[in-house]
């Protein structure tokens, strides 16, 4: 006999999909009612339309590579925009005057419309590396807000001990502040993940690198080709929900050295 | 001889240390005693550098020669008995670990992580801690607290035996009777001490 452990755990996730996914046929099936039986893919096509389309896509190996692409391009943005969010969140609350800065720079960069961001860089940079950057711009404010939060509500009294105690600064940064961040890391990686995809798949819809998710987005409604639209948009979603989940298992192994 | 002269210490105008001066033996057990608020806590801090006096000098020791267990525990959540000890002690001194979880009574906890221990197994792994850190005088704020007298007074006849000085607060009654110096202090603001 198997453990019953994952089949439980299968079972309990399995009701809200399944309720959403009939949710979906429904209303795919009184659109179908509603234009008689003709033209319902072009504005809700059903579950198993989408289904076909995304496994048809899947064996092609154009389809793979412009994963990679996409998946690469904001990766790459992920990456620099934690990064450099980490850095600045550090030295915004390290340095008063770096605080007096770069604050409304960053605030800015949150506020200002995503679109013209994306024709900006357009104009200034290649059309490739437009999604990168806008990935990275988006993903920057959360994780700078998140962890200035995070570095502020660190306990003084932990960082007394660490004086007292004569720790190092790579202690201190080991033993007390990285696992004293660890929410706030964990917060800001799993909004930031999906926030880079969002914008830059957006930006790549606007600059058609090639190959890309975006651009076969761009064709889905030149061709008015619904159920692959809702594919491509399937293979993000999923794409998102993955890198989230290995940043997690990532951080997670990673902590674990620091007993976090 | 480790000694504080004429220290004064204030906060926001209130005068916590007024000329207040100490001499410590060079070794055993020292308690401080007196009602709530009337410095102790302070004179450890000035000791250990933690609170720079408004005049007075302290001779015989430098800050960074003292170890202080903090009135409250202070522990991370996130590291186990044993990590908490190792965190401290120098690479050539991880040996002691054992000796030091006997003298605290927390023998068979090293994987025990503070969230499941009791607040008197709490207070003693920072005891521990504090010992683990080499030092020249140890100043010891409450370390029986919720710790139960009999297994207090065994402890205190361990710090009795440690080769460098103790001194330590503490209202407790048993550990007062048995500790071989007490010193009360009268205060706010704490002017003299009388033995």
């Amino acid at each position: 006999m198997g453990s019953p452990k994952p089949l439980k755990k299968l079972l309990y996730a399995l009701p809200a999909p399944a309720f959403w996914l009939g949710v979906w046929q429904l209303c795919a099936f009184l659109v179908d009612r509603h234009v008689g039986g003709k033209g319902n893919e072009l504005l809700l096509p059903y579950p198993a339309s989408v289904w076909n389309a995304l496994t048809a896509m899947a064996g092609t190996g154009a389809f793979w590579s412009t994963i990679l692409a996409s998946l690469g391009r904001i990766s790459v943005g992920l990456f620099c925009g934690v990064l450099a969010g980490g850095l600045l969140a550090v030295l915004t609350r390290v340095s008063h005057w770096a605080d007096r800065l770069l604050s409304p720079a960053i605030r800015v960069v949150r506020a200002a419309p995503v679109a013209s961001f994306i024709l900006l860089v357009l104009l200034w940079t290649g059309r490739n590396t437009v999604p990168a950057v806008i990935s990275a711009l988006m993903v920057l404010p959360v994780v700078w807000d998140n962890l200035s939060r995070g570095i502020q509500a660190i306990d003084p009294k932990l960082l007394e001990l660490s004086r007292c105690y004569r720790f190092s600064r790579r202690k201190t940064a080991t033993l007390i502040c990285l696992p004293s961040l660890r929410p706030y890391i964990l917060t800001s990686l799993s909004t930031a993940a999906g926030l880079a995809w969002k914008s830059g798949v957006a930006a790549e819809v606007l600059c058609l690198p090639e190959p890309s998710l975006g651009q076969r987005i761009y064709y889905t409604k030149y061709y008015l080709d619904i159920p692959e639209l809702f594919a491509w948009t399937a293979a993000v979603v999923v794409l998102s929900m993955l890198l989230e989940r290995l940043l997690r298992t990532c951080l997670t192994r990673w902590g674990r050295g620091w007993g976090m | 001889m480790i000694a504080c002269r004429e220290l004064c210490v204030s906060f926001g105008g209130k005068a916590v240390l007024d000329r207040f001066s100490l001499q410590l033996p060079e070794s055993g057990v020292t308690v401080l005693s007196g009602p709530s608020g009337c410095g102790k806590t302070t004179l450890l801090r000035v000791l250990a550098g933690l609170e720079r006096p408004r005049c007075g000098s302290i001779e015989g020791i430098l800050p960074r020669e003292t170890a202080l267990l903090f009135q409250d525990d202070r522990l991370l959540p996130w590291r186990t008995v044993e990590q908490h000890l190792t965190d401290v002690l120098p690479r050539e001194r991880r040996g002691e670990v054992p000796t030091l979880l006997a003298l605290a009574e927390l023998e068979g906890e090293e994987g025990s992580y503070p969230a499941a221990l009791s607040g008197g197994m709490c207070r003693r792994l920072a005891l521990a801690r504090c010992l683990a850190l080499p030092a020249r005088l140890y100043l010891l704020d409450e370390p029986f607290a919720g710790v139960d007298p009999l297994r207090a007074l065994r402890i205190l006849e361990r710090l009795k035996a440690l080769p460098a000085p103790v001194l330590l607060v503490s209202h407790e009654e048993a550990v007062l009777s048995r500790a071989g110096r007490v010193i009360v202090l009268e205060g706010p603001p704490l002017r003299s001490c009388r033995l």
